[in-house]
């Protein structure tokens, strides 16, 4: 197949094809072949992105510029402006949406605009991801071609730090950082791995970006690498990703083959071999040292901490590990620069986050937005409202071990100094949006049957905390709780936090502080009333039997 | 001393493989195991035998191991192995209603191997397609937007 370099987009709703968008479509087919453009650039309809407003309208992608409304005889102007000379055309551009309805007061909100914007998923969908050349295309590898030849590794890391880059497995630990402390560790040999074991649940951000742009992620690795000293790298890919774990093979071999990864890179001295690491299905083994230790082949149990894998990591020596959509970042950042990246967000938070939409909302799925959006935007603009007119009664931020929101903190901005402000974790962008018919003692049932399941059993209080806060939840489900539970609840939630060992045992506990502190009523009246205010517990008043 | 049957012959030919696909190096044993479980849909006992003394690592490493991750099966599975995801997301639409049906149509519960040998029921965590949720998966095939009245139809695919 031939690469093509641009796509033009013709609208074909229904109020476009009344306004002429056939006689547009037909136009364009033959501008381009005039110009000689019909091998270069794909041309295609596109229906219904709620625009009728600038109908028949035409978006031309890897830009993104929405013309609109075009007439047949605007045709031959665009494709000689745009696609032949390469300039926007920009007297056709078509005007900003006015928002109207609840979601009117948008328009007037200071900083960003609540479009997608995408950065780490920027090819996604867009290249053939086994095509190595697709990917250079689309400017891979100039990011690495430019690390390699014109920046000393501590360049690198300060642009890094510049950017504001911060982890997005979960922690929001600054990223340029983490990768100081790899670089100024003692040790021969250092390695970098990449945390693609994704298993929060509700989350499957880094399968997109594994399966769309694998390249961006070996890239961005062997970035990471020259910066902090390493030659030797992992990918740790969870064992049901099969799709992703073929098209990162098929990647690598490419690079290698290509010289962007192995010996002499870039004709450089600088050497970096990467390897692919299947997990076994084990929840906890995205959690640094449990990822490691799976590496070295044994169970995936956390290490103690300190001392930190950035000094005593993978074979005890310093060990980078970032999550899949840091990576991503990184070339972008390298290829534009900090400034460019930190335009994008809010002020605590630079850059874009991928989130994923579940629940009771009517379209659910996976989007790339700047930092600092709110909730309700995500509900109204992309899930395009709660199912049947529902409402929110409280969203499920960052998979198991995020919080439980209640629905009026769905305007706090979602970046990480406003979340932490308001007692939230960002966690991985899972967002669960919940109506009225969930009830929150039996999600919270579930989130601890999850950790009870998951927990690798090292240390006590995880091991039987989870086991113990479970009992108790089943136990109000059935309509056999009593007040000492609301304090058991608590107590053990607070001993989670305080004495397990790792970050899987420490936020455990947050689904049972999460609903005890906003929905204390509905709790109490499961333990009370003996009655379930969503009508979802049995209630049956026989406890049944727990594996 | 065992009579070595012509099955325990298979098996160690199978753990040959897979340790020799690894160069028998103990650092591999995950996807040397992945690689067995693949093969025979678990690692039977005499594997981790063989595994144990080719790679000199003790049975006890390579047990706990083998039943650390939730990917190895070391009892005998069903013909067909059902992943039901039980995470939050699948379950608040509407999941748990779906998993009831299943239960009900297989017959067994969670952990268990049906009778007739065709079926193995686990629940899983998440399976990452958590966009079409309720989610289950028959051996490679993802099944999404699940509904009780679809299980039959479902489970009837499978020989």
């Amino acid at each position: 197949m031939k690469t093509k370099r641009s796509m033009v987009l013709v609208s074909n709703d229904a109020k476009s094809q009344d306004k002429g968008s056939a006689k547009v479509f037909d136009q364009f087919s033959k501008e381009l072949a005039a110009f000689n453009l019909s091998e270069e650039i794909s041309l295609s309809m596109v229906s219904d992105i709620d625009r009728e407003d600038i109908a028949p309208f035409v978006i031309v992608y890897p830009e993104a510029v929405i013309y609109g409304p075009v007439k047949p005889e605007d045709v031959h102007h665009l494709v000689e402006e745009h696609l032949y000379k390469g300039r926007v055309a920009t007297e056709l551009i078509a005007p900003t949406k006015q928002l109207t309805g609840p979601i009117a007061w948008i328009a007037d909100r200071k900083g960003t605009l609540p479009a997608e914007q995408r950065i780490v998923l920027e090819r996604a969908g867009i290249i053939d991801p086994d095509s190595i050349e697709e990917y250079v295309i689309h400017d891979g590898y100039i990011a690495l071609g430019k690390v390699l030849t014109e920046m000393s590794p501590q360049e690198v890391i300060s642009e890094i730090k510049e950017s504001n880059l911060r982890g997005r497995g979960g922690a929001g630990f600054p990223t340029g950082t983490k990768w100081g402390f790899v670089a100024s560790a003692k040790g021969d040999k250092k390695y970098v791995i990449c945390n693609a074991d994704e298993s929060e649940p509700g989350t499957f951000k880094d399968r997109l970006i594994l399966e769309g742009d694998p390249h961006s992620i070996i890239e961005s690795m062997v970035i990471a690498a020259y910066a902090v000293g390493a030659n030797e790298g992992y990918i740790y890919v969870r064992g049901e990703y099969s799709l992703a774990q073929t098209r990162l093979i098929n990647a690598i071999n490419q690079a290698k083959e290509l010289g962007f990864l192995g010996e002499n890179i870039f004709g450089t001295d600088f050497c970096f071999d990467l390897h692919i690491h299947a997990g076994a299905g084990a929840y906890i083994c995205g959690e640094e040292t449990a990822l490691i230790e799976s590496i070295e082949g044994k169970r995936g149990e956390p290490r103690s901490r300190p001392p930190y894998p950035t000094t005593n990591g993978l074979w005890d020596k310093p060990t980078l590990v970032n999550n899949v959509e840091t990576l991503a970042n990184v070339a972008p950042i390298i290829r534009n620069g900090a400034q460019w990246f930190k335009s994008y967000g809010s002020a605590s938070s630079s850059g874009t986050k991928v989130y994923t939409i579940l629940g009771n909302v009517n379209v659910t799925g996976l989007i790339e937005v700047p930092m600092g959006i709110t909730l309700r935007e995500v509900i109204s603009i992309y899930g395009k409202g709660m199912k049947n007119g529902a409402k929110l009664k409280l969203a499920q931020t960052g998979g198991s071990s995020g919080s439980i929101i209640p629905a009026d903190l769905q305007d706090v901005p979602m970046d990480y100094d406003s979340f932490a402000n308001a007692g939230v974790a960002m966690g991985s962008g899972a967002l669960l949006l919940c109506s009225e018919e969930t009830c929150v003692v039996d999600l919270a049932k579930v989130l601890m049957n999850f950790f009870r399941f998951e927990s690798c059993g090292k240390c006590n209080p995880c091991r039987i905390g989870n086991q113990r806060a479970f009992q108790i939840l089943t136990k109000i489900s059935e309509g056999l709780g009593n007040p000492k539970d609301l304090t058991d609840l608590e107590d053990i939630s607070k001993w989670l936090y305080e004495m397990s060992n790792c970050g899987l045992g420490q936020t455990a506990g947050s689904p049972l502080k999460d609903i005890i502190s906003h929905f204390k009523d509905e709790v109490e009246a499961h333990i009370n009333n003996k009655d379930c205010p969503a009508g979802v517990c049995a209630m049956s008043g026989k406890m049944p039997a727990l594996k | 001393m065992t009579i070595e049957t012509k099955k325990d012959r298979d098996f160690i030919k199978t753990a040959d493989e897979a340790v020799d696909m690894y160069d028998a190096k103990k650092e591999e044993l995950i996807p040397i195991l992945m690689k067995v479980n693949q093969d025979l849909g678990y690692i039977p006992k005499p594997v981790m035998e063989h595994i144990s003394s080719r790679l000199s690592v003790p049975q006890s490493h390579l047990y706990s191991v083998a039943s650390f991750y939730h990917m190895f099966f070391t009892k005998q599975t069903g013909r067909h192995v059902i992943k039901f995801c039980e995470s939050a997301p699948c379950h608040v639409a509407g999941g748990r209603e779906v998993f009831d049906a299943l239960k009900e149509e297989l017959g067994i519960l969670p952990g268990e191997t049906s009778e007739d040998g065709k079926w193995t029921l686990v629940t899983t965590s998440c399976l990452g397609v958590c966009a079409v949720g309720p989610v289950m998966m028959v051996d490679e095939d993802i099944y999404g937007n699940l509904t009780p009245e679809q299980i039959p139809d479902i489970l009837a695919k499978y020989e």
